[in-house]
């Protein structure tokens, strides 16, 4: 594991700098798009501390029913899709 | 009384066919007469409004159902599959309508006290609509409200034993056929291996990790019954590798039509079929012609017999599955949404089935794949579409696995053969003042 994503402090902040730069256009985000703020990790490493960030209410999850996807809590519109905030 | 007028759906139900109309009908009288005195946890007439909003529907020719949201129990990115009706002021009842995915038991065995308990819990906390069982297998409870979910999941995993299954980007509830706790033909114990593969991979069920999503099916044999081949993105399909055995008796017994020895085990008897003709029956239909019946002796060609189980299925009493038994995984199978519908392709043609050794074969592909998929895969595309794009050969390099002939499909139509610099002795470089002391510009 990278420093960065060991460090859970940091990991957060550089996940967090990352939503809010895009916040304007976007507010959902696949697993993938995460894997450019880790780009020394693999992924299964990023998906555990990104999921740790939901356990801990920094991001939340919004499913499709066959897709999941993340963003920050309670960030753009709760049950609807995208494109229309 | 109906509380919407709903004619379109009534048209549904004149067919020959059991009516989904019909059912939540009744459904909704039972919740308007509660004749059991539930403390109902869901506005009691959700059904009512449920069958409402479909007939708007049909009268608008569009779905009223906004499409998913944020929602689930806490820690679990997966199991709950979130629905919104966007009309309602209309349909109150409907306004939240979550459906929730249960985990069903291996082989789908039930005991009657547990499907009572799960049932109660749903006419309590849902619309007590259910789906037994969904396209992925497992437990569907249709229509409940935020506030519930956590209510449910409490009673589920303190009560009853039973966890959540899997929706969205994680691997879905595995699913399996009854394997060897019932049938003579099952090659491995598939309710212990989807036990074993549910526990190991309990994160990847409940915490997204994955571009999309991953099912697990398993069949103890080649026949198929919950059809892994076509259903899941890995299948895991029972199979020997030594020969089919024979009784050589027993099979002279179905060529002389004997009583006690009706083919496909008597399954078709009703049928006005004539006498049992082994050639016409069983050697003419086995696909790949490896078998030949000579001077009352029934010979087998194992190497070409593919382990279809036709001639097991018709001659069950003579002829029996191989002793050398493990699995073929396949992969890639899924629904028709890029590309059209894909079965899957065989990947592994022989892997052992150890429990001693928790499955340490399987679970090795397994690894595998996922490591490439989670890295290649694009956001929504499913494993059977990144082996079309980046090729079957990329698949095998990445799980090390060696290429055969089974895993070839039909012959090359391309004639070149591109060399990896590693296969070539001396690799790409050249020195070229070596060259030119033998050839001059
Ligand atoms: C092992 C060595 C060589 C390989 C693998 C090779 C491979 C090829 C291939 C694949 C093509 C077809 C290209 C196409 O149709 O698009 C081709 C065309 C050709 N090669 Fe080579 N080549 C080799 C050596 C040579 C040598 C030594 C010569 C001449 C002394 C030569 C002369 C030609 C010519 C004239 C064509 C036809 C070009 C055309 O149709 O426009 N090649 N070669
Ligand atoms: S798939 Fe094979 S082993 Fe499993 S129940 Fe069906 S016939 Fe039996
Ligand atoms: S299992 Fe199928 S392929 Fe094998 S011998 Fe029987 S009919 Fe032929």
């Amino acid at each position: 594991m990278s420093d960065l994503l060991s460090n859970k402090e940091e990991s957060t902040k550089a996940v967090v700098d990352f939503l809010t730069k895009k916040a304007k256009n976007k507010t959902k985000f696949y697993i993938k798009d995460f894997y450019a703020i880790f780009p020394d990790d693999k992924p299964r490493a990023i998906k555990n501390v990104i999921n740790a960030m939901v356990t801990d209410g920094i991001l939340e999850f919004w499913s499709s029913g066959s897709t999941t996807m993340y963003g920050l809590k309670g960030a753009g519109k709760q049950h609807s899709s995208e494109g229309e905030e | 009384m109906a509380k919407h007028e709903t004619p379109l759906l009534d048209q549904l139900e004149s067919g020959p066919w059991p009516s989904f109309v019909s059912d939540l009908k009744h459904q909704a009288e039972i919740r308007a007469k509660n004749e059991e005195g539930v403390e109902f946890q869901i506005p009691q007439d959700s059904v009512e409004d449920l069958l409402g909003v479909l007939e708007l529907s049909y009268k608008h020719g569009r779905t009223h159902w906004k499409h998913g949201g944020i929602v689930g129990v806490f820690g679990y990115g997966g199991g709950v599959i979130g629905r919104y009706c966007d009309q309602p002021k209309l349909f109150p009842g409907v306004e939240h309508f979550h459906t929730m995915r249960v985990a069903q038991p291996c082989g789908k065995y039930y005991k009657t006290d547990f499907l009572r308990q799960l049932t109660k819990l749903w006419d309590l906390r849902g619309s007590g609509v259910t789906n037994m069982h969904g396209s992925t297998g497992d437990i569907i409870l249709l229509g409940t409200t935020t506030p519930q979910l956590e209510e449910i999941f409490y009673t589920l995993t303190h009560e009853m034993n039973q966890d959540l299954g899997g929706s969205g980007s994680n691997l879905r509830t595995p699913a399996d056929c009854l394997g060897e706790s019932r049938c003579e033909y099952a090659c491995y114990d598939s309710n212990a291996l989807c036990h074993f593969l549910t526990n190991e991979f309990q994160d990847e069920l409940h915490r997204p990790a994955f571009p999309y999503k991953f099912k697990f099916k398993l069949d103890a044999c080649p026949n198929g019954c919950v059809a892994s081949i076509a259903r899941a993105d890995m299948s895991f399909i029972g199979t020997w590798r030594d020969g089919i055995k024979v009784d050589q008796d027993a099979v002279n017994k179905y060529v002389e039509n004997d009583p006690a020895y009706p083919p496909n085990a008597g399954a078709h008897k009703d049928g006005n079929w004539g006498p049992f003709d082994i050639e016409k029956e069983v050697l003419s239909l086995c696909p790949t012609k490896c078998m030949k019946f000579e001077n009352k002796t029934l010979k087998i060609d194992n190497a070409n017999c593919t382990r279809c189980m036709h001639c097991i299925n018709t001659m069950p009493r003579a002829l029996k599955i191989g002793d050398d038994r493990g699995l073929s995984i396949l992969v890639g199978a899924k629904a028709p949404i890029l590309d059209g519908a894909q079965m899957g392709s065989l990947l592994a043609p022989f892997v052992e089935v150890n429990p001693e050794n928790d499955y340490e074969a399987i679970t090795e592909v397994i690894e595998n794949v996922w490591d490439w998929w989670m890295e290649e895969g694009k956001n929504r595309e499913r494993l059977g579409e990144l082996i079309m794009r980046q090729g079957f050969q990329k698949l095998l390099e990445v799980t090390g696995i060696d290429p055969m002939p089974q895993h070839v499909a039909y012959p090359r139509t391309n004639p070149y053969i591109f060399w990896k610099e590693d296969e070539v002795e001396g690799g790409w470089e050249r020195d070229v003042a070596e060259y030119r002391k033998h050839h001059l510009r």
